[in-house]
């Protein structure tokens, strides 16, 4: 039995996930970035909705880029060198991890929120992308920073193991991360104007129908033929995963259009460009929308739809945030940073 | 989204371990973190999720009764895991755990065999053997 390690972790709480265990890993090696610095700068902002790619049959809607794409970004972006690892050996998983946590370091994981026992149940579905920061053990228990919950936590290691080991989409394979080199002195304002560059780019650029500001018009026409061509039980299936996707535990709400906003709010004053506070507040005004968008979308998934409001006055919201946010995001492609 | 406005809308859903964070406007027009116990859309729109699934794991437990299915059945539906799945958490191929759901076949198994099916969906031998006399909630993964 190896000896226990409680390693001193300053755990923030996040609105998500891989943002949050950015922002939380970069303080511990000095580097003090806020969770939505964290977001911009590894551009984490899109959108697109995927109707050819199917989980538990419901096309995919989703307001990020990939899961892990966050990190690899704000890393290259700020100069910070990770060592990334997988594993197909559960022990060997478990011995690595011990061995870094002995020299002091926390550790970054992917997991599946299925095996985290700590979480509600009501949020464990076989999502196999999520982060946490383990920074200790005692004995069998492993010391956990979540960075969805408000204070740390434990969890068993038999039960670490399985959520290591999930299978699905993707299998996590026991991935796990952390810093080697962290530069305290970096550009940080030029890191923030590449990050918004590129997510600007990402927004407007991508030449497929389905990607970034496109995508919104694109999933409202087919919005609007949801309830004709699926019946009445699957649009309102098909509904309640768009919502879902931009509500849930993880997006900070608003399908992470208010953390950007908070984002360019910041960057406002790092940057010294008053002009970034406007497009903060059209930012907001846009997650607004957003969630305008959900509450009428809750009504009609719960068939208590208000007066007038169909699968057409619902679409017409959706592009219209499309309309404002191609707007908005042209604009912060030119802007001269 | 002001401050004030972040929804409190509890239905439950984080059993009162934690407030979750949003993202909102203070007094000054300041972005900060602000607790939230949820919000009336999410909580719809989850719950229908979780109708599915326990639609689903019911489904399986009535086939079950009937003598159509083993309880492989539904201890892999209440794991929300499909054959495809099940089989990647075995290392089988998939019409292999296909056919173990089959009464006769499932009958037909060894003990380790039935060990590897209960470690991977968080039971016991015991237990995978038959399903449950009412309806349940899906697994809770406690015991992991």
């Amino acid at each position: 039995m190896s000896k226990d390690v409680v390693i001193p972790f300053d755990h923030q709480q996040s609105a998500h996930c891989e943002s949050g265990v950015i922002s939380n890993l970069m303080r511990f090696h000095g580097l003090k970035v806020s969770e939505p610095m964290a977001f911009g700068v590894g551009s984490g902002l899109f959108y697109s909705h995927m109707p050819f790619l199917k989980l538990n049959g419901i096309p995919v809607t989703s307001y990020r880029i990939l899961p892990g794409l966050i990190f690899k970004r704000f890393s290259k972006n700020m100069g910070v060198q990770m060592k990334r690892m997988r594993f197909r050996d559960q022990d060997e998983a478990m011995a690595e991890l011990d061995r870094v946590l002995d020299k002091g370091l926390p550790v970054g994981m992917l997991t599946s929120v299925f095996y985290l026992p700590y979480l509600p149940q009501a949020f464990r579905f076989h999502f196999n992308a999520h982060n946490i920061v383990v920074f200790g053990r005692k004995g069998d228990e492993y010391l956990v920073s979540d960075p969805v919950m408000d204070g740390t936590t434990t969890i068993h290691r038999r039960a670490l193991v399985r959520a290591r080991f999930a299978k699905g989409t993707p299998d996590t394979n026991g991935r796990m991360y952390y810093p080697t080199a962290v530069l305290t002195n970096a550009d940080l304002k030029a890191a923030a104007v590449r990050g918004l560059k590129r997510t600007a780019r990402d927004m407007s650029n991508v030449p497929l129908p389905m990607f970034g500001v496109k995508g919104m018009p694109y999933l409202a026409k087919k919005l609007r033929q949801y309830e004709t061509k699926l019946g009445e039980r699957r649009a309102k299936l098909y509904l309640g995963n768009i919502i879902r996707m931009q509500e849930e535990i993880g997006t900070g709400g608003a399908g992470f259009r208010f953390m950007f906003a908070a984002f360019l709010q910041e960057a406002a004053g790092l940057l010294n460009k008053p002009e970034l506070k406007e497009h903060a507040k059209e930012m907001t005004r846009i997650g607004d929308q957003w969630r305008e968008f959900a509450f009428e979308a809750g009504r009609m998934c719960k068939g208590r739809p208000e007066t007038g409001s169909t699968y057409g006055t619902l679409a017409d919201k959706l592009a219209a945030i499309g309309v404002a946010e191609k707007a908005l995001f042209k604009q912060l492609a030119k802007l001269p940073l | 989204m002001k401050k004030e406005e972040v929804p409190q809308d509890d239905a439950n859903m984080l059993e009162g371990k934690f407030k979750v964070v949003k993202y909102a406007l203070n007094e000054n027009g300041e972005y900060v973190k602000v607790p939230s116990v949820g919000w009336e859309p999410e909580n719809v729109a989850l719950g229908q999720a979780w109708d599915v699934i326990n639609e689903r794991v019911e489904d399986a437990r009535q086939q079950v009764l009937s003598g159509k299915l083993s309880p492989l059945a539904f201890h892999m539906e209440k794991n929300m895991m499909d054959e495809a799945l099940l089989a990647k958490h075995m290392g089988l191929p998939a019409r292999k755990v296909k056919r173990h759901l089959e009464p006769k076949e499932f009958a037909a198994l060894d003990e380790a065999t039935l060990l590897h099916y209960a470690d991977a969906l968080l039971t016991t031998v015991e237990e995978l053997k038959r399903v449950p006399d009412a309806p349940s909630r899906p697994i809770s993964s406690d015991q992991a």
